[in-house]
């Protein structure tokens, strides 16, 4: 009966000891969140000026972030444009016609690995793909330029896109498909008109949260958009971008560029943030509109 | 003999319909194909493109290349050794922080937690996925590494380390490979460790969520079953819940460390880019990521060749690690039957 006890004892002290340090896991994740949300609003708000929107680049430590901000736009523009078309069309492919296949499920299993992939070798892929053939043809310049930005960061879109438009069009019910299917409406139709209708808000949900992943990432634009101190809308150009600016002020000695850099960030973060919330708003209104 | 002809063109319009409507749906269905295979050709194209762009690396030093630690543009030689080993370093130190963490995290999501405060907190750590990775290398740069410099990292060499300020070696440094591993003189925050670290903070979010999800998956009955026999908590996740989840539970590792091995960002800013090895993990260093992220723009000729050989390299790596992840988070989903 005593060795019971202790036995019992040492279960409940084990028991106690794992859901305490279970707590305590989930706290310091909690410490980490609030931590870095808080030090990038401190700084950020800190260096929150007028001159951030209107100024460019170009007068560094008096400049602002103007040039960047637009890049960026451009740059997601181009790259959202490329990608949700295909996407979509993928997503479809494996939702509609390549379902249960072994093509299909080769495709949909390598798309999650796309969507997890480095995404500076994707840049790396770009650049030989297109800012090494446009550097041959302009007789060796290197012709960095936002419209190769764009398809790099279409390439980190992308399976995000597949991904969710495949998941949102299987939840449709099979019903709406046989009932279509027996009116005589082509397959095509059916996938565009019907199912592409009904899941439309999924759809959107994927494009929306494939934008709040594209506008962070800077690894892929350093050899692509390269950068730009001056304005420039022409896609043809060189562009900066508010995360690569972030990234070369952040590694300058000057404070004061550093405290342009956490402005940067702050205006980042926040619009990542709002996008994933928007994301989330579009979905939970779709839930219900199934049934 | 009116009804007759009316019927037979009726049948010819409908058989026209019908013949075009299979040209267009075989239209579709290619079109759809083909953007779905496009997704095959990116993955391929970037494999292809870093191996065709590091041929000139691979061709000129060989097999030597994966375990020279030499990188001299003076000379023009390179090996992979440093960055590979850099970037292995800092995602083992990830895993080795976020494993545990992340397990306590979804037990406490799917077990501890009060119902009610689930979903607020689940939500929270899912933000941490969606901070882009510039912002964690600004923090890591300005915040965290300055603060490990000041009470973490003393604290380490001193204690654990063969360099201590003191000169005083501990036991643990005399006796132990640990003595090595966190000697160090550098007096700045970047490290492989700091990088590990904030990869780590990076990752959690990731495996804690496949890991939740997992393990809302455990069929209720054993739970309950397990309970009756008069198990505790911690007994059901530890000898029912996990056992049944094991192979997704490893898949979402396996994300985590895909995750970390590509990330560039956050490292670039922590890691110091030290083109010299050291078996400190308190010295700085460099990984593939932030080797490529710092001299490909600069770099010409056989160094450009070398970083893009790098990158095949890490491109391949992460593809096996991340194939070994999907595929074991297939497991459990054939399981259920799905």
């Amino acid at each position: 009966m005593a060795g019971n006890s202790a036995l019992y004892l040492r279960r409940r002290f084990t028991n106690a000891l794992a859901l305490t340090l279970s707590t305590m896991a989930t706290i310091l994740g909690l410490i980490f969140l609030a931590w870095i949300l808080w030090e990038t609003l401190r700084q950020g708000i800190g260096a929150l000026t007028p001159k951030l929107f209107t100024k460019i680049t170009a007068y560094g430590e008096d400049g602002g972030l103007a040039n960047a901000m637009v890049g960026s736009f451009i740059i997601n523009l181009i790259g959202i444009l490329i990608a949700t078309p295909i996407g979509v069309m993928a997503g479809a492919w494996l939702a509609e016609y390549a379902n249960r296949t072994r093509l299909g499920e080769s495709i949909r299993f390598l798309n999650d690995i796309l969507l997890s992939a480095p995404s500076i070798v994707l840049g790396l892929f770009v650049y030989t793909i297109i800012v090494l053939p446009t550097t041959a043809m302009t007789s060796g310049n290197t012709t960095f330029s936002g419209l190769a930005g764009g398809v790099a960061l279409a390439l980190i879109a992308l399976p995000v896109i597949v991904r969710t438009t495949d998941e949102m069009l299987r939840l449709v019910p099979s019903t709406l498909r046989e009932a279509s299917l027996s009116l005589g409406i082509p397959q095509w139709k059916l996938t565009t008109q019907i199912l592409m209708r009904s899941a439309r808000s999924g759809i959107i949900t994927g494009v929306l949260l494939a934008l709040a992943r594209i506008s962070g990432e800077t690894a892929p634009l350093l050899f692509t958009a390269f950068g730009n101190n001056y304005m420039t809308v022409n896609p043809m150009d060189k562009m900066s971008s508010l995360p690569q600016v972030i990234y070369q002020y952040a590694n300058d000695p000057g404070e004061a560029m550093h405290a342009i850099a956490w402005a940067g960030a702050f205006v980042l973060t926040m619009f990542v943030l709002l996008l994933s919330l928007a994301s989330r708003l579009v979905l939970s209104r779709s839930k219900v509109s199934h049934d | 003999m009116q009804a007759n002809v009316g019927a037979v063109a009726s049948t010819m319009v409908q058989e026209e319909r019908a013949h075009r409507d299979a040209r267009h749906d075989r239209l579709f269905s290619w079109l759809l194909k083909g953007c779905a295979l496009l997704v095959l050709a990116s993955l391929l194209g970037a494999a292809g493109a870093t191996l065709w762009g590091g041929r000139h690396a691979f061709g000129t030093f060989g097999w030597h290349f994966l375990f020279s630690s030499a990188w001299d543009p003076g000379s023009d030689t390179y090996g992979a050794l440093v960055p590979v080993y850099g970037t292995i370093a800092t995602s083992v130190i990830a895993l080795i922080i976020a494993v545990p963490i992340s397990f306590g995290v979804a037990l406490y999501l799917s077990e501890v937690a009060p119902t009610w405060l689930r979903t607020p907190v689940a939500s929270a750590i899912e933000l941490l996925a969606g901070i882009p990775s510039i912002i964690y290398g600004m923090w890591g740069l300005f915040i965290f590494a300055p603060f490990f410099a000041d009470h973490i990292k003393p604290w380490l060499t001193n204690y654990l380390g063969n360099k201590p300020d003191d000169g005083k070696l501990s036991w643990v440094a005399q006796h132990t490979f640990i003595g090595k591993l966190f000697g160090s003189d550098y007096p700045f925050g970047a490290s492989v460790l700091t990088a590990g670290i904030v990869l780590a903070v990076m990752i959690i979010p990731f495996i804690s969520s496949v890991m939740r999800e997992v393990f809302q998956t455990v069929p209720t009955r054993l739970k309950e079953s397990a309970y009756a026999l008069g198990s505790s908590t911690w007994e059901v996740s530890w000898d029912i819940v996990l056992p049944y989840t094991r192979s997704a539970v490893i898949g979402g590792i396996f994300l985590g460390l895909g995750r970390a091995l590509g990330e560039t960002m956050a490292v670039t800013f922590v890691l110091g880019n030290a083109m010299q090895f050291s078996a400190s993990i308190l010295d700085p260093g460099a990984s593939i990521a932030s080797t490529i992220a710092n001299q490909f723009s600069e770099a010409a000729g056989l160094q450009k060749s070398t970083l893009m050989a790098l990158a095949f390299l890490l491109f391949v790596v992460t593809f096996i690690v991340l194939l070994i992840a999907r595929w074991m988070l297939r497991q459990l989903a054939h399981k259920e039957g799905r």
